[in-house]
């Protein structure tokens, strides 16, 4: 695969690769192939996306890894063994795995939801439950959930203790199955970062599904595109993917934005911020008429704008996102764009005003990257 | 009612073999039900074979299985034994289907996640796809159970003593008070069984009791301040989903 060979080297640099499909496919008798001639390595520790449309043979490439479908040619490797060789339920329970709309057990508590698989391996009911308690933490879900059934928790709590539940047996090994798909776009955002965060502590190899381009590029260290008839596309980092898509079918996946959404992977950490006027509702009066006023309240946190010529409080208008130092050009420009006076609201870590970022300086900054 | 009182004692002997023979052909029946109904379930193409027969079996006359069975099974022609194969049969006939719907009944996703973790096929059936099959199952159970007991007083017919020889021997004798006993007797037996099992359905899925609470509390919520008022069947129906969203929200 020579996409795969030609991105950067894997995060652990030197470790051989988690997971090995070496000229997998898989038809099955109604004709189609569901996968074609899958070569695909995968890194330790980091996060591999499978993305794509429905059909196109994402999710059977996941289920190789852990038997769930079998190949009807070529070989999965994991950690460098042949799963084939492997009896399935070990496989299996050597996997954490977390299905779209959490495929949780009804009839077990949360806790014993969690605990599933080291029962399975035999580890004592007190122990795993014991175990399971923690990991409720760890996924930020409160001890008294730990008794309730799953029907009576939100779509969200119900992914976490999925996640839970994946996390239980502390596999090296997370397959993740469209998990977010079912919940809401607020929660499915609150989701992501909360697997990023985890990720972080715990650097487990995570192999993620999904349809969803945006989601595949905020969450991926690396992406893969799978296009219809199950042919890899391009297996490449997000911000690869984005910049250089190596066909039309890619091009037309990542979506027409891609321009704007590729600047999240650029850094906007010397871009120069512009002096803002600021007044807090007490010192409102003495400015001068003249041009926009960002009104903050007493701590320096960004409150509104008030449009030349009006200076009380209540003309202030709201809305335009704020820009973080030291986060993407894509936040810096988007700033710029949403603000009413045009110029973007930056923020420093506690959210008070530092200063203000204009588009034009975004973009002079990008044309500057290009030519250097 | 005086004459149901001097003869309590018979018609308590009698109430106590019909509750024997029809529980204990239920008890058989399922035991026989679940693993032909997994074959059924797993098997698609044994799957049409068990259930054509299954169906077949029902139509089989009560009166003709009793006068075959003794033919078949060597028994004496007055052998409760007779009885009790025969409901059996007709309870297998009825429980098979019921136990491929309670499979089927599982949402796949469930199943998918019990195999991803790990689950051997035995296993799995006694712990996840059992369980889940309860509510369902149960369902069958409570049909199977009321039609065995009124089947098993055509017993009677063929010599066998259970609450049927009320009706027997009510109808030889012109006398009324003697059905009637008998028909009320079959009806509290029912009665009977149907509570049992219905609490032995709770006992077995205390995690389906938090779903039907909720929605319980639901109903009473949004009942309760419109029962004053006509009954608007529009506004009624339309209202539950605003409840339901707002224990969902309390959930959350």
């Amino acid at each position: 695969m020579t996409e795969a060979q030609s991105v950067a080297p894997p995060a652990s640099a030197g470790s051989s690769p988690m997971v090995q499909f070496r000229n997998v496919s898989k038809s099955y008798a109604s004709g189609q192939p569901a996968v074609h001639n899958l070569n695909l390595e995968i890194d330790r520790g980091a996060i591999t996306v499978f993305v794509g449309p429905s059909g196109c043979g994402k999710t059977t490439s996941l289920r190789m890894i852990n038997r769930m479908v079998e190949p009807t040619e070529g070989t999965v490797l994991v950690d460098g063994q042949d799963v084939s060789a492997q009896p399935a339920a070990a496989l299996r329970r050597s996997m954490g795995y977390v299905l779209q709309s959490s495929g949780l057990l009804p009839h077990r508590s949360v806790l014993d939801n969690i605990a599933t698989v080291p029962r399975l391996n035999g580890v004592s009911r007190r122990q795993a439950r014991i175990r399971a308690e923690e990991l409720l933490a760890v996924v930020g879900l409160s001890p008294a959930l730990g008794k309730r059934y799953p029907a009576q928790l939100s779509g969200g709590q119900q992914q976490r203790v999925g996640v839970a539940r994946a996390l239980a047996a502390d596999p090296p090994i997370l397959l993740m199955d469209e998990p977010f798909s079912a919940v809401d776009p607020v929660v499915r955002a609150e989701l992501q970062q909360e697997l990023l965060r985890l990720q972080q502590e715990l650097a487990k190899t995570i192999v993620f599904v999904t349809h969803d381009i945006d989601e595949a590029t905020v969450i991926g260290d690396k992406v893969a595109v799978f296009a219809t008839g199950g042919r890899l596309a391009q297996y490449a980092p997000p911000e690869e993917l984005l910049r250089a898509p190596v066909d039309d079918f890619v091009a037309g996946f990542v979506g027409r934005d891609r321009g704007f959404r590729s600047l999240s992977f650029a850094s906007a950490r010397d871009l120069p911020l512009l002096p803002a006027a600021t007044a807090t509702a007490g010192t409102l009066a003495s400015m001068p008429a003249e041009g926009w006023l960002l009104i903050t309240d007493d701590g320096g946190a960004p409150l509104g704008w008030l449009p030349p010529g009006q200076r009380t409080p209540a003309a202030a208008v709201t809305g335009g996102s704020l820009f973080t130092i030291g986060s993407s050009l894509r936040q810096a420009l988007d700033a710029a764009l949403s603000s009413p006076s045009g110029q973007g609201v930056a923020v420093d870590a506690a959210g008070r005003v530092a200063g203000l970022v204009d588009a034009g300086e975004v973009l002079q900054r990008l044309d500057a990257e290009r030519r250097g | 009612m005086d004459w149901f009182l001097a003869n309590l004692p018979f018609v308590l002997e009698l109430s106590g073999h019909h509750l024997y023979q029809s529980v204990l052909p239920l008890v058989l029946g399922l035991l026989i039900s679940v693993p032909l109904g997994y074959l059924a379930w797993r098997l698609p193409s044994v799957r049409g074979v068990i259930l054509s027969v299954s169906s077949v079996l029902y139509t089989i006359p009560s009166l003709a299985l009793f006068v075959i069975l003794p033919v078949i099974l060597g028994t004496r022609i007055l052998d409760p034994a007779n009885l009790i194969v025969a409901l059996t049969v007709y309870a297998i006939a009825l429980l098979v289907r019921s136990v491929v719907d309670a499979l089927e009944s599982i949402d796949d996703g469930v199943r998918q996640a019990a195999v991803a973790m790990g689950y051997r096929p035995f296993r799995r059936f006694f712990a996840v796809d059992l369980p889940l099959a309860v509510p369902v199952l149960f369902a069958g159970l409570r049909v199977v159970s009321v039609s065995n007991i009124s089947l098993a007083s055509v017993g009677a017919l063929i010599g066998i003593r259970n609450l049927g020889v009320l009706f027997t021997d009510g109808l030889l004798r012109h006398f009324l008070t003697e059905i009637v006993v008998g028909i009320v007797m079959t009806l509290v037996l029912a009665l009977l069984m149907d509570f049992v099992l219905v609490g032995l359905e709770h006992l077995l899925t205390p995690w389906n009791r938090h779903r039907k609470a909720r929605s319980k509390q639901v109903l009473v919520a949004t009942t309760g301040p419109d029962n004053s008022g006509s009954g608007d069947s529009a506004g009624t129906a339309r209202r539950p989903d605003a409840a339901e969203t707002a224990v969902l929200h309390e959930s959350l």
